[in-house]
């Protein structure tokens, strides 16, 4: 095993575990409090709306869309970090086949190592104050997946061209 | 070469690839048994529970109101929960045949790597059926508040998921740290992708979805995204203020097109999710093509049955909102070509395990 394809695999199996650490967490102590008050707001928001209570029934369906934006992301951090850390695994084990030089090799894992454990954590930031933070994580682990990604693609085909 | 030792019996490796083989086809069967017969009506139940919530609103009852989001939640659970089964089947699945291409870099005796590999597949087994009983067991006897028995045992489950990955990943690291693998060379047997055409096929077919996939979803993430939250919102505002004048009529305007708005978010996630997931078991699948014992005839059908069907479900699900369920029925064959396939290629593995079998038979008589 190269050195690119340790950091492929190790850094695959950490974030997978990580991913289904923090799936675990949420399951036990925030998911159904999460999925209660979703349900709750939402109802009280239309028995509000019967009572004849507009502007208290708008505030309280405007609660319920604030805690479906954190369930969103927060099942799309756990998800995406398993996703992904099995992405990084299965690349790592075929990576000798991608036509670049090992120098090469090792900055695309990188990028997709890094980009795979920021993304995440990027849309998870959105759901706290630090938003800067969230958007270059979440834009910048996007962009490197991408780019790794596309430079696998490319180095897979090389042979096929030549 | 192909090192035709690896799926040994008894070993770890014949263990998480036929494990996770089957865990994926479940997975896939129960998800298109779901959207064939539940996705569509319950989500038309839900439609209706929630225009009658908005009658209830605009004839002032309060209490019919919260009757009726009751059975909103109950519905919406049902959905989640069995969306939930599917897709932590299939995820388990994935792990397994993952953990199964590093066994020859784990560092570690024969038994505990099989005792590894029996606790991953114990804590994978449990947990998706676990999840699906969440709905009908609900509280019942629970120890605690908000967590059903159920939702425990799903947990137990995930628990023993992880505690196996953890004993892989130390493994890993012994491996690392000394250089070798267990009694045989760690060669990498992964070389057999190399000269296996199929594999390559594979792996470069499931490195395109992925990044077709990515790309979709960097598309949506950042166009479209914060558009349909704040709608959601806006809709929902709009419904309660037109029924509490009892304009019904425009309720249920604003009612279809907050149906719309969820159709829209659900097809979009689902062409995204399943074209990534499909990519990632085309790159798995790569891996299982040198046990794959059929003629190299039928293993090409299978995995163009496959790929075929890869691109034809996410494709088609995302043209639902155009074409309607006629899309959702070429998606639904779409998945059932992968489960046709994926069968095809549990075959060939059971059959060079067989062989495998018989061969040891020889040697010890």
């Amino acid at each position: 095993m190269n050195g690119a394809q340790k950091l492929l695999i190790i850094g695959g199996l950490a974030l997978a575990i990580i991913g289904m650490g923090y799936g675990l967490y949420y399951a036990l102590f925030d998911e159904h409090q999460t999925l209660e008050g979703m349900g709750v707001t939402m109802a009280t928001g239309f028995s509000m709306a019967a009572e004849e209570k507009l502007p208290e029934a708008k505030t309280t369906l405007a609660r319920y869309g604030n805690i479906r934006f954190e369930y969103v992301r927060e099942v799309h951090a756990h998800s995406h970090w398993i996703s992904l850390g099995m992405v990084l695994i299965a690349l790592g084990a075929a990576f000798n086949l991608v036509c670049f030089p090992e120098r090469v090799r090792f900055y695309i894992a990188v990028a997709l190592v890094s980009g795979a454990a920021l993304f995440p954590l990027g849309v998870l930031l959105q759901t706290t104050d630090a938003t800067i933070l969230a958007q270059v994580f979440a834009v910048g682990g996007t962009m490197a997946v991408i780019g790794g990604l596309a430079a696998v693609v490319w180095g897979l085909l090389l042979p096929a061209r030549h | 070469m192909i090192q035709t030792d690896k799926l040994d019996t008894n070993s770890a490796q014949r263990m998480l690839v036929i494990g996770g083989l089957l865990l994926i086809i479940a997975g896939m069967i129960f998800g298109d048994i779901f959207a064939v017969f539940i996705l569509h009506p319950n989500a038309e139940e839900i439609g209706n529970a929630l225009y009658d919530a908005a009658e209830a609103v605009s004839v002032q009852e309060p209490e019919s109101v919260s009757v009726h989001f009751m059975d909103i939640g109950d519905r919406l659970e049902n959905r989640g929960t069995k969306v939930d089964t599917h897709v932590h089947a299939i995820k388990l699945g994935y792990l397994a045949l993952l953990l199964a291409l590093v066994q020859p870099f784990i560092a570690l005796d024969i038994l505990s790597r099989r005792r590894l590999a029996q606790l991953f597949l114990t804590g994978a087994v449990v947990m998706p059926p676990s999840i699906f009983l969440i709905h009908y067991v609900g509280l019942a006897y629970s120890p605690f508040k908000t967590i059903g028995w159920a939702s425990i045992f799903a947990d137990l489950g995930g628990l023993l998921v992880i505690i196996a990955c953890i004993g892989e990943l130390a493994g890993l690291c012994i491996y690392l740290r000394n250089g070798m693998g267990h009694d045989q060379e760690p060669t990498s047997d992964w070389a057999t992708v190399n000269t296996c055409q199929e594999s390559r096929l594979l792996l470069t077919g499931g490195t395109m979805m992925l990044l077709a996939g990515f790309l979709f979803g960097a598309w949506y993430a950042a166009v479209e995204l914060k558009g349909h939250e704040s709608m959601e919102v806006e809709t929902l505002h709009s419904i309660v203020e037109k029924a509490a004048g009892n304009d019904m009529e425009s309720v249920e305007k604003s009612l279809g097109g907050y149906g719309l708005l969820q159709a829209e978010r659900a097809v979009t996630i689902a062409a995204h999710a399943h074209i990534n997931e499909f990519g990632i078991l085309a790159i798995l699948l790569a891996f299982v093509q040198p046990y794959v014992f059929l003629r190299p005839q039928w293993r090409r059908r299978w995995i163009i049955a496959m790929l075929t069907g890869s691109i034809v479900l996410p494709v088609s699900v995302y043209l639902e909102l155009k074409f309607g369920l006629i899309a959702g029925a070429v998606a639904d064959i779409g998945g059932l070509l992968v489960i046709v396939a994926l069968f095809g290629m549990l075959a060939g593995v059971v059959r060079h395990t067989g062989r495998l079998d018989a061969a040891a038979e020889e040697k010890i008589t």
